[in-house]
């Protein structure tokens, strides 16, 4: 027989409307398989099962109501277990951002992106691992322990949303929201085998998201599929009043089927560059064929300003961590260390508190804003990173999608890059430039590697251009089965 | 681009980071490395481009000026390694003398 974890998003949606199933049931049977599988995954930071329980009764209550009805159509997400990373403020429930310096948070008020899945009747199973605010490629920086991969338990899940992808591609939750600063929810989507979705900038609303870096900083989400990703998607995206960068576009209704032709991809040579492994390369451009052979026409493309984004996004993420940062004092949230004044209070709390990637990045951060040093880095950075967004418009004048790996590896070693933090940044040099330039971008399986480790490819689209994200995607998923595959736990 | 020493316990003070001599020595060398990257910048003319702070063409958003619902006091004080009454505590900050 069938698992209930086994199921698709949009399967679970169906057996639920179908009475094969309570949301009760679905609930328990995650439950149930996260205390098996998740003390080997450590996915999970805080469990919610009484809350989940209570949402699944509510949503059993809505169903057998609308039960031979003609009312109002039921919510997609009725019901539904999902899971989301700990930088998303959930009311009353603890928040860490994977930081000692937020335990014991609880949020008094939830984020808008979450509230709009509650507003449907979703189930939220807990929170998930987190890079220390969200700063990582592999959630070895989170202060409450490593995430494993679930396809090969040495190997990182990827970051800063390891927890969420792991959670997703165990089966510990049917979809979960997460964020994407340089890439946080497409490589370890790619690393764990799922689709990832990093929305456009502005497109969801950050209100009730911890920030890191508010220019760069997107609510995206991570499932199994195209298809489930995108009622979570349309769930949670649009205008709010509560974030002043929120986007007042309205939303286009998106129809996924369809085959591809006339959708003209192009593939940017600086992505095909030394250092990406002969794996990776050769799934993403067998993937590529596969789109070719639906109907799109493969064009070459220049990106010429790719190499800077990582400069670029080292100086400007950090200076926008450091001011953000600054918040944490030990005097509205969270623990205190004492010192014998304010400022000593300030220092140590601080100080010990954050662990060394955050203070790496915060000390970053406060040089490339300090006097002296403003306008060679943080004002040069920004001018760099306008010549990267102008590489995007001009590409996008010529193609509708940008194909490319997501990252130039498949998920690395526990430890592999140790106290390297250059070398860990490398792995977000293919994610970075969407994010400097705001564009949307999807990550999703196109093969694995003689490890069995997934492969993953993006495709990038312009801005509020997610429509086609999922249209390609959705196709490429029609006519291959890597994203149905799932580990051996 | 080296830092030295006394760089790294200035930009620690700045951010109001208290560092072990072991921190301050691995952050020397790291941040070094990561800011002789970010050199590379430099080298890039960028003569007449405008810097982009957001890749969004934002207006300041006019709203009603009502007030609704926000978190609760005692939410939020909830929250406070140290609370008195209606108050965050925090420790002196000027020196009082006895």
């Amino acid at each position: 027989m069938r698992r209930l974890t086994d199921l698709t998003l949009l399967q679970a949606a169906a057996g639920l409307r179908a009475g094969e199933f309570s949301a009760r049931q679905l609930a328990l049977a995650h439950l149930d398989r996260i205390g098996v599988v998740d003390p080997s995954l450590h996915a999970y930071l805080t469990l919610t099962p009484e809350l989940a329980l209570a949402q699944a009764d509510a949503a059993d209550h809505r169903l057998a109501q609308a039960d031979g009805s003609n009312g109002e159509p039921l919510p997609p997400l009725l019901g539904l277990p999902l899971a989301l990373k700990d930088v998303l403020c959930l009311e009353g429930v603890p928040t860490t951002c994977g930081s000692r310096i937020l335990e014991g948070f609880r949020p008094p008020y939830t984020a808008t992106a979450v509230q709009r899945l509650l507003d449907q009747g979703a189930v939220i199973m807990g929170k998930v691992n987190t890079d220390e605010f969200a700063m990582g490629s592999s959630t070895e920086n989170s202060a409450f322990g490593v995430t494993h991969n679930p396809w090969n338990l040495e190997r990182v899940p990827g970051g800063s949303s390891g927890g969420a992808a792991a959670a997703v591609a165990a089966g510990l939750c049917l979809a979960a929201l997460a964020t994407d600063t340089g890439g946080s929810v497409r490589q370890p989507a790619a690393f764990c085998g799922i689709t990832g979705l990093k929305p456009s900038y502005g497109r969801v609303s950050r209100f009730g998201l911890i920030a890191y870096g508010s220019s760069l900083d997107c609510i995206g989400a991570l499932a199994r599929s195209a298809d489930d990703l995108l009622p979570v998607f349309l769930g949670m995206a649009g205008f709010d009043p509560l974030d002043s960068t929120s986007l007042q576009e309205i939303l286009p209704a998106i129809e996924v089927e369809g085959d591809l032709r006339g959708l003209r991809l192009g593939v940017p040579r600086e992505y095909f560059i030394e250092g990406i492994h002969a794996e990776v390369e050769r799934g993403v451009r067998q993937a590529i064929e596969t789109l070719v052979a639906l109907g799109a026409e493969a064009v070459p493309i220049t990106l010429p300003h790719t190499d800077l984004a990582l400069p670029v996004y080292y100086v400007i993420a950090p200076a926008e961590a450091s001011a953000n940062l600054a918040r944490y004092d030990g005097i509205r949230f969270g623990p205190r260390l004492a010192g014998h004044d304010l400022l000593d209070q300030y220092l140590e709390t601080r100080g010990r508190l954050f662990g060394p990637e955050v203070k790496r990045r915060i000390m970053l951060g406060t040089y490339a804003l300090s006097a002296g040093y403003y306008d060679a880095y943080y004002g040069q950075a920004q001018k760099v990173r306008t010549l990267i967004k102008r590489d995007f418009d001009l590409a996008f004048a010529e193609v509708d999608l940008i194909a490319c790996p997501v990252a130039p590896t498949t998920a690395f070693p526990i430890g592999a890059h140790g106290d390297d933090p250059l070398a860990m940044y490398l792995e977000d040099v293919f994610t970075l430039p969407a994010n400097l330039a705001g564009v949307p971008g999807m990550a999703f399986p196109v093969g694995r590697d003689p490890e069995g480790l997934p492969i993953g490819m993006q495709l990038m689209a312009p801005p509020l251009g997610e429509a086609q994200l999922f249209r390609a995607t959705h196709a490429y998923q029609q006519a291959t089965h890597w994203h149905e595959e799932r580990p051996p736990l | 681009m080296t830092l030295t020493l006394d760089e790294v316990r200035h930009i620690a003070r700045l951010a109001r980071l208290s560092l072990t001599l072991e921190e301050e020595r691995r952050f020397q060398q790291q941040l070094s490395s990561i800011l002789e990257h970010a050199a590379r910048l430099s080298q890039v003319d960028t003569t007449a481009i405008p810097p982009t702070a957001s890749v969004l063409p934002l207006q300041a958003r006019l709203r009603p000026d009502i007030s609704r619902p926000a978190a609760s006091r005692p939410s939020i004080l909830a929250n406070a390694p140290e609370a008195e009454g209606d108050y965050f505590r925090i420790p002196p900050i000027f020196d009082v003398e006895a």
